[in-house]
C-alpha cells in the first residue's frame, strides 16, 4: 500500500512527510512529530483527549487521517502554550515562538502557562491531567466563538471532552476565570479570543 | 496504527470520484466527514481496500435555494448547516436537529451526506429527511437519479445507494410553520434512545392540514408515522391529544431492543416524545398563524 506526501503546517511550522494513508492525525502528531501533548484516550471519537485545531476549528485528531491534512494548519496544545512552557518541546517550540497570534494569545503567567492553562491550575481544573490538553484546545475554540460564555455554553462546549477524575466543576470555573481574565486584562475579549481561534489561518 | 491498510484517493471533482467508484466497486468506500467510518475502521468493524475521500471536492459543499427547494451539497458540514441563516429560515427543523448531533468538534467535520449515507437508525438527519419528504440525489458514471428519502433507508446502516453511487445532494421543500425535534439520550451528544422530528401545517380554520412525523432510534430504519399523520388530519389544533398521537405513531412500529433500552421501554419513550413533538409543533403553528392574521389586520 503506497505512502502519500503530506505538507502541513503544525503550530506555525511547515512539515512535509510521507505517510501511510491509515495513519491518523493523532498518531502522526505524537509518533512522527513527537508532539505528545495531544493525548489518545478512546481512539474512536468519544473522549476528546486528542482534540486539535485544524484551520482554527476543533476536531478529533483520532478521526482524521494525516494524509487528509494536506495544506491545512494544525494547532496542538503545544502551539497554545507559551514557548517556555513545559509542554512545548522541540518540534513545536520554534513555531510557536515565531507565531505572533499564538504567543500573545497565550499570555503567560510567567511560569510557561497560558492564561487558560493557568486558570485550569488555579481553579483545580485537573487532577491527573490526561484529559487536559483536549479540554484546553476545546476551550480555546469555545472562547474564540463565545468570548463571554454562559455556564450553559461552557458545559455544552466541553460536553465532547471526558474527564474521569477531577469532575467538571473546576473545569467550568477555569474557563469562566480565563474569559474574565481576558476581559479584564485586554478590554477586548472578542478580538483576543477570535485571534486565538484563527491563529492557524494566518500561515 | 489501528485501521487495516488501504489505498487512498482524493479526487478533486465528482467525475473523478464516480469514475474511481465505478472502477473499484465493492472494494471501495467513500469517506465523507469520517466521524462514523473512521472509528469503524479503527475498531476494524469495517475494512476497506480503496478509500475515496470526498473532502477535496469543493463543488459538493453548498447551500442554495432554487424554486422553493433548498439544496444542500453532500459535503456540507453539520457545523455549516447549524450556522446557515438560509437553512434556519428554509429548513429550521434540519438546523434545530443539528444541535443534537454529537459535539461541536464532531459537527466541524461530520457532513449531511455522510450522516444520510451511513444511515444509523438512531441518527437525526435520516429521520429529518424522512419527515420533510426530502429528495436525495445519487450519482454514478451511469448518471444521476433521485430517490425520495422515504425510500432511501432500506435497513440498519443500509440505503438504496448502489456500490458505485455517491450521494451528492439532498433537497428540502418549503418549511411548515410548526416544527419540533425532541429526543431522549443518556447524555447530551449521545445517540438517541428514541427521538421524533415533526412538522405541522394548519388550514385556514386552524385545523391540522398536514402533519409529518419521523421517528428515529426505534427501529432498524427511520420511520414515517403515516397512520398517526392521517389520524390527526382535520382535528382542531386544540383537540390534538398527545397520548393518542403517540399511540398511533407507534402502532405499526416493531421496536428494537439493545443494551440501552428494551423494546417496550423504547416504545413508551417514543410514544411520549411523539406526543410532545406534535404538541410543540402545533403550538408553534398556531402562534405563527395568529401572528400572520394580526399582521394582515395591522
Amino acid at each position: 500500500m503506497g505512502e502519500h506526501r503530506v505538507e502541513v503546517t503544525v503550530n506555525g511550522r511547515s512539515v512535509s512527510a510521507m505517510v501511510e494513508p491509515r495513519l491518523t492525525l493523532a498518531d502522526f502528531l505524537r509518533d512522527r512529530l513527537r508532539l505528545t501533548g495531544t493525548h489518545l484516550g478512546c481512539e474512536h471519537g468519544v473522549c476528546g483527549a486528542c482534540t486539535v485545531l485544524v484551520d482554527g476549528a476543533a476536531i478529533r485528531s483520532c478521526l482524521a487521517f494525516a494524509v487528509q491534512m494536506q495544506g491545512c494548519a494544525v494547532t496542538t496544545v503545544e502551539g497554545l502554550t507559551p514557548s517556555n512552557g513545559a509542554a512545548s518541546d522541540g518540534a513545536a517550540s520554534d513555531g510557536a515562538a515565531s507565531d505572533g497570534a499564538a504567543s500573545d494569545g497565550a499570555a503567560s503567567d510567567g511560569a510557561g502557562l497560558s492564561e487558560l492553562q493557568a486558570a485550569f491550575r488555579a481553579e483545580h481544573g485537573l487532577q491527573c491531567g490526561f484529559c487536559t490538553p483536549g479540554f484546553i484546545v476545546s476551550a480555546t475554540a469555545l472562547l474564540a466563538n463565545h468570548p463571554d460564555p454562559t455556564v450553559d455554553q461552557i458545559r455544552e462546549g466541553l460536553s465532547g471532552n471526558l474527564c474521569r477524575c477531577t469532575g467538571y466543576q473546576g473545569i467550568v470555573r477555569a474557563v469562566q476565570a480565563a474569559a474574565r481574565a481576558r476581559h479584564a486584562g485586554h478590554g477586548a475579549g472578542a478580538g483576543h479570543g477570535a485571534g486565538a481561534g484563527r491563529e492557524a489561518d494566518g500561515e | 496504527m489501528k485501521a487495516a491498510p488501504f489505498e487512498y484517493h482524493a479526487p478533486e471533482t465528482l467525475e473523478e470520484a464516480v469514475t474511481l467508484l465505478a472502477e473499484f466497486g465493492d472494494e471501495a468506500k467513500v469517506l465523507a466527514g469520517g466521524q462514523s467510518l473512521v472509528p469503524m475502521l479503527a475498531l476494524r468493524l469495517a475494512r476497506v481496500e480503496q478509500l475515496i475521500d470526498l473532502n477535496r471536492i469543493p463543488s459538493l459543499r453548498y447551500v442554495s435555494a432554487v424554486d422553493g427547494f433548498t439544496r444542500v451539497g453532500a459535503m456540507t458540514t453539520q457545523a455549516t448547516v447549524a450556522a446557515s441563516r438560509e437553512l434556519r429560515q428554509r429548513a429550521p427543523l434540519l438546523a434545530e436537529a443539528t444541535r443534537h448531533i454529537g459535539h461541536f468538534q464532531i459537527r466541524n467535520r461530520g457532513t449531511i451526506g455522510g450522516s444520510l449515507s451511513h444511515a444509523d437508525p438512531a441518527a437525526e438527519y435520516p429521520a429529518v429527511a424522512v419527515a420533510l419528504d426530502a429528495e436525495i440525489d445519487l450519482s454514478s458514471v451511469r448518471g444521476t437519479r433521485t430517490v425520495p428519502a422515504t425510500q432511501f433507508f432500506t435497513g440498519s446502516f443500509t440505503t438504496a445507494a448502489e456500490p458505485d453511487e455517491v450521494l451528492t445532494e439532498v433537497r428540502f421543500g418549503p418549511s411548515a410553520p410548526g416544527w419540533a425535534v425532541v429526543e431522549l439520550a443518556r447524555r447530551h451528544g449521545d445517540f438517541a434512545i428514541a427521538g421524533v422530528a415533526c412538522t405541522v401545517r394548519l388550514d385556514a380554520a386552524d385545523r391540522i392540514g398536514n402533519l409529518r412525523l419521523g421517528l428515529f432510534g426505534v427501529a432498524s430504519t427511520p420511520v414515517r408515522a403515516f397512520s398517526a399523520e392521517q389520524a390527526a388530519r382535520g382535528l382542531a389544533a386544540g383537540d390534538v391529544d398527545p397520548v393518542a398521537v403517540g399511540h398511533a405513531a407507534l402502532s405499526e412500529v416493531s421496536c428494537v431492543s439493545d443494551v440501552h433500552a428494551d423494546a417496550d421501554y423504547r416504545r413508551r419513550v417514543a410514544a411520549h416524545l411523539a406526543g410532545q413533538a406534535v404538541t410543540q409543533a402545533v403550538a408553534q403553528a398556531v402562534r405563527e398563524a395568529r401572528a400572520i392574521r394580526e399582521a394582515r389586520r395591522g
